[in-house]
Formats: C-alpha cells, sequence, structure tokens
C-alpha cells in the first residue's frame, strides 16, 4: 500500500507541476501547448548539469532555468510578435525535441539516453522533489488567490482591456505568468529525469499535454488541476501495480482517461469547464 | 499563383535567409565547412535518385495532413487533429481492406474511401463537439489525436497484430500502389494522389460554391450567417472534410510501401501537418512546397550525419516554424 | 462664477474623413448633473474621450476646477479627478465587486505580495454606503444584474477619488426599475458634491435628473439650457435641428400595390432574454418606403433580424412577400468580410444562384461582370473586384453591401442604418439606390436614427420606443416636433 503511495507520487509530480505551470500561465491568457517542449528542456538541462557539476541540485536548478528559456521563447514569439499561442507553443516542441536530440548525441553520443547522473538526496527518507512540490502547490493556490500578482493576473487573463484602464501593464504580467509556468514545467522536468537518473529522448512522453488536460479538469485553478493531476498519476501508477498481481488492465485505456476525460469536460458533460475570458487572444497595448 | 508568390515573396526570402543564416553558423560552430555539407546535400539528396525519393516519400504523407490542416485553419478552425484523424484513417483501411475481395481497380479506390472515411469518423466528433456545445476545436481535436494513438495501440495489441509482430496483417498485393522507379527509395504513387489533391483542394476552395461558403464561414462567421449560411452545420463540414485529407495520409506507407499499420508508423507527421499548413499560409498548392521544404530537412539530417549530427535539422524545422510564423506578421502585410 | 467643474473651449478634433468635434464648448457647475445629449455621430463620445485623456485634441483648451490641464492618458485625467463609467462595462467577471473595484490599486500591499482584503471590502462597504451606492462588496460580479455591474463601475471611480464623474450613456442597458435605481444614485452623489456629465439621448430622463443639458450636433455645441428654464421639446427640436423636408421620393406612392411584409403583434427577445420588441404589428407594401425613426436600441436591430428571418419572434407572426435584402447595421461585424476581395463580397449569399454557379463550379465570368456592373452603377472606388474589402473606405464598403443586397431583386428591403458614417457622395447614392428600389416595385423598411434621411425618403414614418411602435404618420403629415416627441418616448399629439 505504502509503495502504491509513494509510487502514484513519484508519477504524478511532474503532471502536478506542469500542470500548476498551465495553470499560471493561461490564468494570464496565454495558452501553453509548449509544456511539453518545457518539461523535455528541463528534463535534459537537469542531467546536462548534474553530469557537468557533479550537484544534483544543480542539475535542479538548470531545469528550472531551462524551462524558462524555453517558456521565453513561447513568450517571445506570442506576446512580442502575436504568433498564435498555439502555433509558438507547437514550434517551441518541434524546436526543443530536436535540441534535446542534438544535444544527446553530440554529449553523449547517444539517440537514446543519455549518461548515468546522480540523484537527489533523500530527506530524512523523503524525496526533495516530493516536498517541494507539496510547498509549491500552496503556494501557487495562495499566490494566485492571496497576492497582487495573483489578482491582476486573474485580470488580465479574463478581461486585459479592463486591467488596462486601470493602469496594469498587461503584456508584462502576461510574462510573468508564462516565465513562472516555465520555471514550474522545468521543475518537473529535472525530477523526471533526475528521478530516473539520465535523461532518455522524448521522455516528456506527452505528459505536457496531460498536463493540460489536467488544467482543464481542474477547471484553471492550482487545487483543482493539482488534484487531476494526481488523480491522472495514480491511475498510471495503479495499472502498473495491477500488472504486477497479474490483472492486466490494458495500459492504452488508462492513458486515455485523461483524454476522454477533458473531452467530457469541454463538451458539459461534467460540470461547467470555462477558461479564462482572454485565454489564447493576442493582446495589443496600442488604443484603438 | 504567379501573383500570390510576388506578394509573399518578402516574408519567404527573409525567414529562408535566416533559416539558411543559422544553418551555416551552427556548421561553422561545429567546426565544419558549410561547402562541404551543401556539397553532400546536392550530390546525395538532391541528385540522387534514392535520396531524392526518400525526401519525396516524407513529402508525401506531409502534403496529405498538411492539406487536412490547411482547409480547416482557412475555413477558420484551428484543427490541430491531423495526427489522430492519420491514424484512425489508416487503422480503419488496414483492418478493413484484407477483407474486400476486389479487384485493383476497385480495391484502391475503395482502400481510400475508408482511410478518407476513418479520418473523417475521427473529425465528425470535435465537428458535432463544436457545433453543437460549443467546445473549442483546439482542445477536442488535441484529445482526439491522443485518443487515437492509444485505441490504435490497444486494438493491434489486443486483437490485429501478426503474430511476433506489432502490425497488422498484410494488405493484399491488389491494394499495392506501385513505387516510383528512384532505385529502392519509398516513393510510390501516393505522391500523385497527394499532388492532385492538392489541386483539388485548391479549386474546391477557390472555384465551387461550396468551397467559397466555406472560405467565407472561415472570414467572417457573423457576416455568413447574416447572408444565409448555416453555419452551424458548415463548421461540422469543415472538420470532418478537413479530417477526410489527414485520413488519407496513411496511404502513403500502407498502400505504398509497408503494406501494414504499425504502431506510430506516422511519427508525428500529422503534428508536422500544422507547421506545414502555416508555413504555406493555408494555400494548398503552398502545402506542396511546404511539405517538400520540411521533408528536405529531415532528409538533409540523414544525408550528412556522417559530417554532422542529424539532429541539427530537427531543431532547424522547429526553428523554420517559428522564423516564418514571426517572419509573416512581421512582413507579411494583409491577411 | 460658483466654480467651474470643467470647462472646455474651442475643441477641434480632426479624424482623416471626419471632423469630429468643431469648435465645442462646454462648461460645468460644480456639483451638478450635467447632460450631454446629441444624435449619435455628433460628437459626444470624441468629447468625452478628450476630457478622460484618452484622445488628444487637436485644438483648444480644458480646465478642470479652473486649473489648466493637458491630460496625456486616462492616468492624468483620474489624478486629475476625473473618473468614466463606460458604456460597455470594464468588469472581471470572475472576481469579487471588492477586487474588481481595487484593481490596480490594491490596498495595504505586504513585501510577500499579499494585500489587505478585508481592509478592501471594508472600504468598498464604507464608499456604498456614504455614497448610497448599494451592491454587495464580497458578490462575485458575474452573478450581478446589470444595474449592479454598473454600480461597481461608479464604486471603482469614487474609490479612487473621482469628483468628477462621466457616464457615458448609462441608461442605455438598464431596465427602468434599474434606471430609477441609477438617477437615485446619481442625486446622491450630486448630494455629496460630485459632479456628473450624463451623456444620453433620452430626453425624459435628462428632464428629470439633469440640471443643464448641452446639446451637439454634428461636431458642434447648439446650445446650453438651465433645465429649469428649457422644455423636453425645446431640446428635442435642437437636436434635430432645422430640418426641412426634403422630397425625394422620385415615384410617390399610391397606396394601392399588394402588401409585401406583414408583422402581426410580433415580440422578439434581445441579447439578455428580454423582450427588446413587444407585439409590434406591421404592414409594408409594394412601392413603398416605411422609415422606422427612433433612438437606438429600441428594438431596432430585433425588428431587422426577425423580419430578414435571423432571429424566431417569441411570439406573433411574420410573412414575407418575397425574397428579402437586409444592409445590417453593423457592416464591419455582420455585412462583410473584410479579409476577402470585393467579388467575394458581392457574391456572398448568392453563390447558389445559377447565373453565378453550377453545383460544381462558380461562374467567374458572370460574376466578374456582375461585379464590375455594381462597380459602375455605384461608381466603386478604387473599381478594384480583387482589392480586399478592408482595404476601401467606409462610403464603399458600404456600396458594396447596398450593391449586393439591392441587385437580389429583393420584394423587402430592410436597410439599417445605411448611411452611417458614410461620406456625403455615397450617402447620396445610396438614398437613390433605395429609391430606385422602391421604384422597382419593393417595399423598403428604412431603419435610421438620422431623421432626416428618415424624412426625406419615407412615404410613410413609424417610430420605435422601447421595443413598441409610438406612432404612425404619413410623410405628408410628419411634424419635427410630434416625432421627437415619439422618439424621447413621449406619446400624445
Amino acid at each position: 500500500m505504502i509503495t502504491f503511495l509513494l509510487q502514484g507520487l513519484r508519477i504524478s509530480g511532474p503532471y502536478v507541476l506542469a500542470a500548476l505551470a498551465g495553470v499560471f500561465s493561461e490564468t494570464g491568457g496565454v495558452v501553453n501547448i509548449a509544456l511539453e517542449g518545457i518539461l523535455l528542456n528541463g528534463a535534459l538541462a537537469a542531467v546536462l548539469a548534474a553530469y557537468w557539476t557533479g550537484s544534483p541540485w544543480l542539475g535542479v536548478l538548470a531545469g528550472v532555468l531551462a524551462g524558462v528559456a524555453a517558456a521565453g521563447i513561447h513568450a517571445f514569439a506570442a506576446l512580442r510578435y502575436k504568433v498564435d499561442q498555439v502555433i509558438s507553443g507547437l514550434a517551441v516542441n518541434f524546436l526543443v525535441a530536436g535540441l534535446s536530440r542534438f544535444l544527446l548525441k553530440l554529449v553523449f553520443n547517444s539517440t537514446s539516453n543519455s549518461a548515468r547522473v546522480e540523484g537527489l538526496a533523500p530527506w530524512a527518507g523523503v524525496d526533495p522533489f516530493l516536498v517541494l512540490t507539496v510547498l509549491i502547490v500552496i503556494a501557487s493556490h495562495w499566490t494566485i488567490k492571496r497576492t497582487v500578482f495573483g489578482l491582476r493576473l486573474r485580470a488580465v487573463g479574463e478581461h486585459p482591456r479592463a486591467a488596462e484602464t486601470l493602469g496594469i501593464k498587461v503584456l508584462r504580467m502576461r510574462l510573468w505568468g508564462v516565465l513562472i509556468s516555465g520555471a514550474l514545467a522545468g521543475l518537473g522536468g529535472a525530477w523526471l529525469s533526475l528521478d530516473q537518473h539520465q535523461f532518455t529522448d522524448a521522455m516528456s512522453g506527452g505528459r505536457g499535454y496531460i498536463a493540460l488536460a489536467a488544467v482543464i479538469i481542474g477547471k484553471w485553478t492550482p487545487l483543482g488541476a493539482a488534484a487531476a493531476a494526481l488523480f491522472f498519476g495514480f491511475a498510471e501508477a495503479s495499472q502498473i501495480i495491477l500488472q504486477t498481481y497479474g490483472l492486466r488492465v490494458p495500459t492504452q485505456f488508462v492513458q486515455m482517461i485523461p483524454y476522454a476525460l477533458t473531452l467530457a469536460a469541454v463538451a458539459g458533460l461534467i460540470g461547467r469547464s470555462r477558461p479564462p475570458a482572454a485565454d489564447g487572444i493576442p493582446y495589443s497595448d496600442e488604443q484603438d | 499563383m504567379m501573383k500570390a508568390l510576388a506578394r509573399e515573396g518578402r516574408w519567404i526570402a527573409i525567414s529562408l535567409g535566416i533559416t539558411f543564416a543559422v544553418l551555416v553558423l551552427s556548421i561553422l560552430a561545429l567546426r565544419q565547412n558549410p561547402l562541404t555539407v551543401f556539397g553532400l546535400l546536392a550530390e546525395r539528396l538532391l541528385l540522387k535518385p534514392y535520396g531524392l525519393g526518400q525526401m519525396l516519400y516524407k513529402a508525401t504523407t506531409l502534403i496529405f495532413t498538411g492539406l487536412g490542416c490547411a482547409l480547416a485553419f482557412r475555413c477558420g478552425l484551428f484543427n490541430i487533429g491531423a495526427e489522430g484523424q492519420l491514424y484512425a484513417g489508416a487503422f480503419l483501411m488496414a483492418v478493413v481492406a484484407p477483407h474486400l475481395p476486389l479487384p485493383m481497380i476497385l480495391l484502391i479506390p475503395a482502400c481510400l474511401a475508408i482511410a478518407a472515411l476513418g479520418g473523417g469518423l475521427w473529425g465528425l466528433v470535435p465537428g458535432w463537439l463544436k457545433a453543437k456545445r460549443g467546445a473549442h476545436e483546439v482542445i477536442t481535436t488535441m484529445m482526439m489525436n491522443f485518443i487515437a494513438l492509444a485505441l490504435t495501440n490497444y486494438l493491434i495489441s489486443a486483437h490485429f497484430h501478426e503474430p511476433e509482430t506489432i502490425h497488422t496483417a498484410e494488405l493484399p498485393v491488389a491494394a499495392y500502389l506501385p513505387q516510383l522507379p528512384m532505385e529502392s527509395s519509398a516513393v510510390n504513387a501516393s505522391l500523385f494522389v497527394a499532388i492532385a489533391l492538392a489541386f483539388a483542394v485548391h479549386y474546391f476552395l477557390w472555384s465551387t460554391p461550396l468551397g467559397f461558403e466555406l472560405r467565407a464561414v472561415g472570414s467572417n462567421p457573423t457576416a455568413a450567417k447574416t447572408s444565409g449560411v448555416p453555419v452551424d452545420m458548415r463548421i461540422f463540414l469543415i472538420l470532418v472534410l478537413s479530417g477526410c485529407l489527414s485520413g488519407l495520409a496513411g496511404i502513403n506507407f500502407i498502400l505504398g510501401y509497408k503494406h501494414y499499420f504499425e504502431q506510430g508508423f506516422a511519427s508525428g507527421a500529422g503534428f508536422m501537418g500544422i507547421a506545414v499548413a502555416l508555413v504555406a499560409k493555408n494555400y494548398p498548392i503552398g502545402v506542396i512546397f511546404s511539405a517538400l521544404l520540411f521533408a528536405f530537412l529531415s532528409q538533409a539530417g540523414l544525408t550528412v550525419q556522417s559530417v554532422i549530427p542529424r539532429e541539427l535539422f530537427e531543431i532547424l524545422q522547429g526553428l523554420v516554424i517559428l522564423v516564418v510564423v514571426i517572419c509573416q506578421n512581421k512582413y507579411g502585410g494583409a491577411e | 462664477m460658483s466654480g467651474l467643474a470643467v470647462e472646455l473651449r474651442g475643441i477641434v478634433k480632426r479624424y482623416p474623413r471626419v471632423v469630429a468635434n468643431d469648435g465645442v464648448d462646454l462648461s460645468v457647475e460644480s456639483g451638478t448633473i450635467h447632460a450631454l445629449i446629441g444624435e449619435n455621430g455628433a460628437g459626444k463620445s470624441t468629447l468625452m474621450k478628450i476630457l478622460y485623456g484618452m484622445v488628444r485634441p487637436d485644438e483648444g483648451t480644458l480646465s478642470i476646477n479652473g486649473k489648466p490641464a493637458d491630460f496625456s492618458g486616462p492616468r492624468d485625467a483620474i489624478i486629475a479627478g476625473i473618473g468614466m463609467v463606460h458604456q460597455h462595462f470594464m468588469l472581471v467577471k470572475p472576481l469579487s465587486v471588492a477586487e474588481n473595484v481595487v484593481l490596480g490599486s490594491e490596498p495595504g500591499a505586504s513585501a510577500v505580495g499579499t494585500w489587505d482584503q478585508d481592509g478592501a471590502k471594508a472600504e468598498v462597504a464604507r464608499l456604498s454606503k456614504e455614497y448610497g451606492v448599494k451592491v454587495e462588496s464580497s458578490a462575485v460580479v458575474e452573478t450581478l444584474s446589470v444595474g449592479e455591474e454598473q454600480r461597481v463601475e461608479i464604486l471603482k471611480v469614487l474609490y479612487r477619488g473621482a469628483k468628477i464623474l462621466i457616464l457615458d450613456e448609462p441608461t442605455a442597458v438598464l431596465t427602468p426599475h434599474e434606471c430609477d435605481e441609477l438617477f437615485k444614485t446619481l442625486k446622491g452623489l450630486r448630494a455629496a458634491g460630485s459632479t456628473i456629465l450624463f451623456i444620453s439621448h433620452k430626453l425624459k430622463e435628462v428632464m428629470s435628473l439633469c440640471d443643464a443639458a448641452t446639446v451637439m450636433r454634428r461636431g458642434k455645441t447648439v446650445g446650453t439650457k438651465k433645465i429649469s428654464e428649457t422644455s423636453q421639446n425645446e431640446l428635442a427640436q435642437m437636436m434635430i435641428g432645422d430640418l426641412e423636408i426634403k422630397e425625394k421620393a422620385a415615384v410617390p406612392y399610391r397606396g394601392e400595390a399588394s402588401e409585401v411584409l406583414r408583422l402581426e403583434n410580433v415580440s422578439v427577445r434581445g441579447p439578455r432574454d428580454e423582450l427588446a420588441l413587444k407585439g409590434v404589428s406591421l404592414s409594408l407594401k409594394a412601392g413603398e418606403v416605411l422609415g422606422v425613426a427612433g433612438v437606438e436600441g429600441n428594438g431596432q436591430r430585433e425588428l431587422a433580424e426577425v423580419v430578414c428571418g435571423l432571429s424566431a419572434a417569441a411570439e406573433g407572426r411574420v410573412t414575407r412577400g418575397g425574397r428579402v435584402g437586409y444592409v445590417p447595421e453593423d457592416r464591419h461585424h455582420a455585412g462583410l468580410m473584410l479579409a476577402a476581395a470585393a467579388w467575394e463580397n458581392m457574391l456572398l449569399g448568392r453563390h447558389w444562384e445559377p447565373v453565378f454557379s453550377t453545383p460544381f463550379r462558380l461562374q467567374r465570368g458572370a460574376i466578374a461582370g456582375y461585379g464590375r456592373k455594381i462597380i459602375a452603377d455605384y461608381d466603386l472606388r478604387p473599381p478594384e473586384l480583387e482589392q480586399e474589402a478592408g482595404a476601401f473606405s467606409g462610403g464603399n464598403q458600404q456600396k458594396i453591401i447596398v450593391g449586393r443586397e439591392v441587385s437580389k431583386d429583393p420584394k423587402i428591403l430592410v436597410a439599417a442604418h445605411p448611411t452611417r458614417g458614410v461620406d456625403w457622395g455615397a450617402s447620396a447614392l445610396i438614398h437613390q439606390k433605395i429609391l430606385e428600389t422602391k421604384a422597382a416595385g419593393a417595399g423598403v423598411l428604412l431603419i435610421s436614427a438620422d431623421l432626416d434621411e428618415v424624412l426625406s425618403l419615407s412615404d410613410r414614418i413609424i417610430v420605435l420606443f422601447s421595443g413598441r411602435v409610438m406612432g404612425e404618420v404619413a410623410r405628408a403629415d410628419a411634424k419635427i416636433e410630434k416625432l421627437g416627441c415619439w422618439m424621447a418616448g413621449v406619446s400624445g399629439t
């Protein structure tokens, strides 16, 4: 039972972080399909830094920074040049996929995986990532609900023109939303790779998209998205556990759960799930 | 066509220029001579039938999915579900075709129809959700992608795979599309189907009243509605037609190359179709050229990997998308 | 002077195609409710944007409370104590009332980034009580009624310390009961020392609420009157101006032709599910222009859409005698595909007609011929069928729409504000085409807020007010005063 719980939390962790990342970006009104690429970039950078410095904690830091960098590209195209946010997100995913393979080849001379690196040493038997993530979930909720930043972020995602008439810099707020998103998903990527002690090609494996599904199911709130991500993670864990006991639930059905639930949610079958009103709509500061 | 090219020339030139510059700088950074690399590309890719054939083979799949995306984008719907529609069409065709006792002249058209039907069915769900429940197509088509991948994987591994393999039974020889004589490359008659389809979509959108109507829905749905167009029905139709086009993409691999459905055979061609359509600014004829560009980048990596890592060209594919959409927004003029 | 809160002198604002303000003067006494009235397009909005710092005037001076002011943005205006309640509310729906009010100026910000949520609620409650603006400070905005939302907007302005409030057509979206509530609020604010600029074209409200009124027409101020020294009729006269009723009808209506459109007790629901058109009956004959006058937002849009079959009648029956042509009031939103070529816009809605297509082929030759005919008949400039609609001037865009709808040979032509924002030459041409359509035997329903237009083209005129027909009169018997009264919601003769 304990193993199941720990297994579930381990699997859920990157989902939870990526889902929170999605919440920050979309609360500010920027659709973030780039989560997949950000996770991957974070995972790669974490392993590279850990490999070169020998310190997994520097790996974590590098993962966060790499996530911010990938998110920065997304923000640059989507906010500065008003490129459609779905397109610029997809472009980042393609870019990072290529980049990660390139570096895998260049540094480790492999097409599939990196060398093994040191993982984080547990804190009193607990995975530090787990502690960090729990803290981040609480902090995210608090930030969105209680702080000036959270209030303004919600405002620019919902009605940017209204926010602007009150003197709030819309694009700057949105940029912060995307960059925070990058930091969180980058951390999620670092967890993913340091947990496995190596980077493998395409190791984000669609988690970024599942995180987006969690954002939708969780109705764009930090706690809701984190809960949905936990649910998806535990569904995956339970399937693995069941398999070890000889009960075969087809993996593919478990994989489908998040997507099918999301379809049901946007179709209005399981309660109303409504995105921030200005989510995905580019905003120009100029007066019209 | 020529007029369109003249109008679009500016951003095309600028974005290709930037991409080329990045390529040259990267090659220099890898301490290689760009001329060596370009020489290799010319010799082994563009001038050698095998290299050229492989590039055309890759372009073929991308033309189908690119057309599927371009049709939807042109009509104002951001269908990013080409990947799932591709798998749905290909899978349906691969499992139904072996049971059709038809001669070649009927079997191949039947296969095409089934593939289109499968893709269309996969587009039907988002179409219905959009028209009736107002669900945004970006979310629904994306979810349908992953459902298609998981579902076909399951069906193959549980029911339809040949023993000891991860693919379906082979199709009857009567369903084979002929290979083109370009050494041992995979390019086959699907290429002609794809090109013909590009012209057909172009004709449909710009020369038929229904195509005009669908573009009107994309241009201004309110004005279309005011002029008596049944907009909800048309949205539904657009997503289904778009699905049909992407559904056909599987024929390149299945009818023209390996003759069976294999897990993950298209590896992202549906997602790449989005990029192909965008770079082509959603012009069906432009899709042909845009697909060639991406196929070139993909094949170029393989061609020169003895000198530089082929993954460099994968980065370039992502970079091209970003550079092009930014240049289109910045230099593309109206539209 | 007991203190002028606002003084504008000689304000001029030119736009590329139109002079929006042409030497406007406005003096508003401190602590009064001052109305700014005029038809749409009279220049009220531009003037208020100038006062709120959103637009810079080309000429003229502003002074606020006796001090000269030069605003480079709304920020400056807010600092000077001016607040604007926009016609379209600027509210963040999922946030609470208190959050909306303090957004951007949150109280008690701490080092860790939090703010004083309870303090904000208390402050909003205090303002709400002090000024008598009743709204629950912790309620979520999306659960509020329109009237309550407006009160949140007023609180936003008060929270930022505004003593001069601009309300842009605040009653346009309110029910009568909500209007009464608003007026109580505004009177309370006046009692507390605020100055209020009240933009409206509903004269009855102005009479009951305001202390003074300034009338604008065609970018100029016509005059300012103390409410105690004027009458509703006088204000209506000032708004409308000295129109001479021009005879434009080329073919007089004979009054014996067949009926092409009949509405019996038709009611239609508006955007907020209220009845926007209430039990309207009318009959339109072939060869007749029926003018529908009235201040906008009194059911005109719903009338047009129900006649065209774009919305369903909640009650009653619509009988049409043939094809309907429709020139919608908002050409960018409902009329044109701006990114599509002129010929495509001319074809829209007619693309299935056998003249222009077979099921599998558009007849490009026939379409081009048709397009060239519209170009010639309407003097479309530039005469380019391939040019995108968005690249034409407003007048030429409207010619494309009118050309398309008139060339359908409709039995009924619904023209909603067909010459709004259109230059003089295009207007004259569009008027001529409407009369030609009538002469060709169609019935024309001409909906317009421009009384001049209605009077010069119509054979018969009805006035809509609050979704009902206030009165009907033959053009020959039409008196401006009477129409003005009807438009203001005053019945009688």
